[in-house]
């Protein structure tokens, strides 16, 4: 029976992760909660809108109202690295090589891990960034598509169009897909090597969370009653094919998904706080935490596949654990 | 969950560059209302006040993609209400400043169209300000302007001091023919009283048109003034004679002043046959939806003990049952609409037309 270690916190939590295999909560304050021999709090943003966890460097980037990007490390060190101004950070991705991204307005900003720091400007705002797990090139989703930059080198950007507004953007785990959330209820996939276009609609509300599963075989994401999991094992991605729908409820949304480390499993948010897993295969359920007092925003895995983080819109976070 | 929020009231305030926006918000953000306001603007600018919930963001308009041209929306809003809305105990309500040519339409539609805003914040109003002085040339060049007046539930005629009483009564009648719904202060230095922009309710159906327009008031409506006039009612009339009243109009006017090419609708009837009038606002809204700013309207349905009142923007229709009608209050339909290229004949003919036999 898996068991929740209950974290009661005051308000919206944007990211929950472990750092040094602690769990660590980010809320929109700017707080940074632990649980390492108790509750301990570290202050990043003044005001925090963004957060990514930077597997390969085991730390947060945190980006927020005060214009600053920080890196949260274990162990309650949170460093101010960049400064963007005035205007908010509206969003902060970590890439190959210790480098960062972060976005204000309609600039991303490149920070190698050197200090040196490139800026790409574009007719419209930056919506979301992401690195592409494989060389020095990140994303950016922006209305009517996504462009892609190489930050390392000179010499043009690559532009793939799309109608609509693209909000969010991540690369599939081997580099060879790119997947936009939009604006409308739906997602929107090219295949890098021949620009082919995925549409991935049928949503009832927005997406807003995604994760890849191991090997990036599977996409699964939010905005519907159930998680709605495309397979990406062909190589033309989901297309022609149906996605999975895994954990339906009749009565309430799913708000954020988080895949197992190394197995078809994915852990499944709502927006009443409850979280299940379920397996691919046979749409198996287990029932990991009941209702809470909001939706959950945020879910991480530990790298021992034993404990799951969780944090809500209304800071009741916590830490599942499946085997006890 | 959200729907135990309360939602945050939002007031948008457009106008021109030197209307007296910049002294309006700095108004808003000092005077001791005991109300805490988180501003978003376009530019950090001239606002001389120190508050952490000044938030810059870049006008951003995203076409939705559903194949209709007036379905727009603010993204740069989404994504600031979104964070602000993270951490609601900092402020009561909400101001977004627009540019001086923004248009006010997505900006309104994103507190319609996008869940997550709708889910927890509600638009207040639109507050337009007008300069006395340079509104004649502004409508020559833009149609912004226009759309500004158009849209606008209150609009703050300002810098009065600047013109003669002749070219006052000269501007205020070409936005009351722009829009007979608003209401209109005039003011030196933005000096409205903030009860006359905030907190308006102006888009809340059981308040919006309770209060606000009287071309929606029965005729023989009690006025506590001698005469009749717009919905503006507080300020001095002096400068009223040759103005032209909405209140027995019953067709289109299209404005006689030049460069103004929005017009207003407004149609009464009697009792509606709900299954006739419903598919006609439908089918209305659908056809002429971008064509049409604002719609509001009361209406009678038969057989019903209930006022239903309806408003819009373009494609975008709600509606409600707002009270009961009172005892010896007439059971009359009134409609109107204010929009561009308003087929006024049609529309008459047709919501006579559903009027319950």
């Amino acid at each position: 029976m898996p068991t929740v270690a209950p974290l009661d916190l005051e308000g919206h939590c944007v990211a929950a992760v472990f750092l040094g295999n602690v769990p660590h909560f980010a809320l929109a304050d700017g707080a940074i909660h632990r649980l390492d021999n108790g509750h301990k709090t570290i202050q990043a943003n003044d005001g925090l809108l963004a957060a990514f966890h930077d597997a390969a460097n085991d730390r947060l980037i945190t980006g927020g109202e005060d214009g600053k990007v920080f890196a949260v490390k274990a162990g309650g060190e949170a460093t101010d690295v960049a400064s963007a101004g005035k205007k908010w950070v509206t969003s902060v991705a970590a890439g190959p090589q210790g480098a960062i991204a972060f976005a204000t307005g309609k600039t991303a900003f490149v920070r190698f891990a050197d200090g040196k720091t490139r800026e790409f400007t574009h007719p419209r705002s930056v919506e979301g960034l992401a690195f592409s797990p494989k060389g020095m090139r990140f994303g950016v989703a922006r209305y009517n598509g996504a462009t892609l930059h190489f930050p390392a080198a000179e010499g043009k950007p690559v532009e793939l169009e799309w109608a609509g507004a693209h909000t969010g953007i991540t690369f599939s785990p081997d580099g060879a897909f790119l997947v936009t959330t939009m604006q409308e209820n739906a997602l929107h996939g090219w295949k890098l090597a021949d620009g082919k276009h995925m549409r991935m609609t049928g949503y009832p509300g927005k997406v807003k969370s995604l994760s890849w599963s191991v090997k990036g075989k599977w996409l699964a994401s939010s905005g519907a009653p159930a998680a709605i999991v495309w397979p990406f094992s062909g190589k033309d991605g989901p297309m022609g094919k149906a996605p999975l729908e895994l954990g339906t409820r009749g009565n309430t949304m799913v708000t954020c998904v988080a895949c197992h480390p190394s197995q078809d499993v994915v852990a499944i948010g709502y927006e009443d706080g409850m979280v299940i897993a379920a397996r691919f295969a046979d749409a198996k359920e287990v029932l990991l935490r009941r209702q809470g007092k909001g939706a959950i925003t945020a879910m991480m895995w530990d790298k021992e596949e034993r404990r799951i983080a969780f944090g809500s819109a209304a800071g009741d976070c916590g830490v599942i654990d499946i085997t006890a | 969950m959200s729907d135990a929020q309360t939602q945050i009231p939002v007031t948008v305030l457009t106008g021109y560059l030197g209307a007296g926006k910049t002294t309006l918000l700095n108004r808003i953000l000092s005077e001791n209302h005991g109300k805490r306001y988180a501003v978003i603007v376009n530019e950090f600018g001239e606002i001389g006040i120190d508050n952490d919930l000044i938030v810059e963001s870049d006008e951003e308009i995203y076409e939705m993609n559903n194949g209709c041209v007036c379905c727009t929306v603010r993204g740069d809003l989404i994504r600031v209400v979104e964070g602000l809305m993270r951490r609601p105990g900092r402020f009561d309500a909400i101001v977004v400043e627009t540019t001086g040519l923004a248009d006010p339409v997505p900006v309104a539609q994103t507190f319609f169209m996008d869940d997550d805003v709708r889910s927890k914040t509600k638009l207040d109003a639109v507050v337009a300000l007008v300069d006395a002085k340079h509104l004649p040339l502004r409508l020559k060049d833009s149609k912004e302007a226009e759309d500004q007046i158009a849209f606008a539930d209150v609009v703050v005629l300002n810098k009065t001091d600047l013109v003669t009483p002749e070219e006052l009564a000269k501007v205020e009648a070409t936005i009351r023919a722009i829009n007979p719904a608003a209401r209109i202060h005039r003011t030196t230095r933005a000096g409205v009283a903030l009860s006359e922009v905030l907190d308006r309710g102006a888009f809340d159906l059981s308040r919006a048109l309770e209060n606000d327009p009287h071309f929606l008031e029965a005729h023989d409506h009690d006025h506590d003034h001698d005469h009749e006039c717009g919905p503006d009612c507080d300020h001095d009339h002096h400068h009223h004679d040759g103005h032209d009243h909405h209140h027995h109009h019953d067709h289109a006017h299209p404005s006689d002043i030049h460069d103004v090419t929005v017009k207003s609708v407004s149609l009464r009837g009697g009792e509606m046959d709900p299954k006739k009038f419903f598919p006609w606002i439908e089918k209305i809204t659908q056809m002429e939806g971008p064509n049409i700013l604002r719609l509001k309207g009361i209406i009678a349905l038969k057989g019903d003990d209930e006022r239903y009142v309806l408003q819009g923007v373009h494609m975008i229709i709600e509606g409600d049952h707002q009270r009961a009608w009172k005892d010896g209050e007439k059971h009359e339909s009134r409609l109107v609409f204010i929009g561009r290229e308003l087929d006024a004949e049609r529309l008459k003919k047709s919501f006579d037309a559903c009027q319950a036999a």
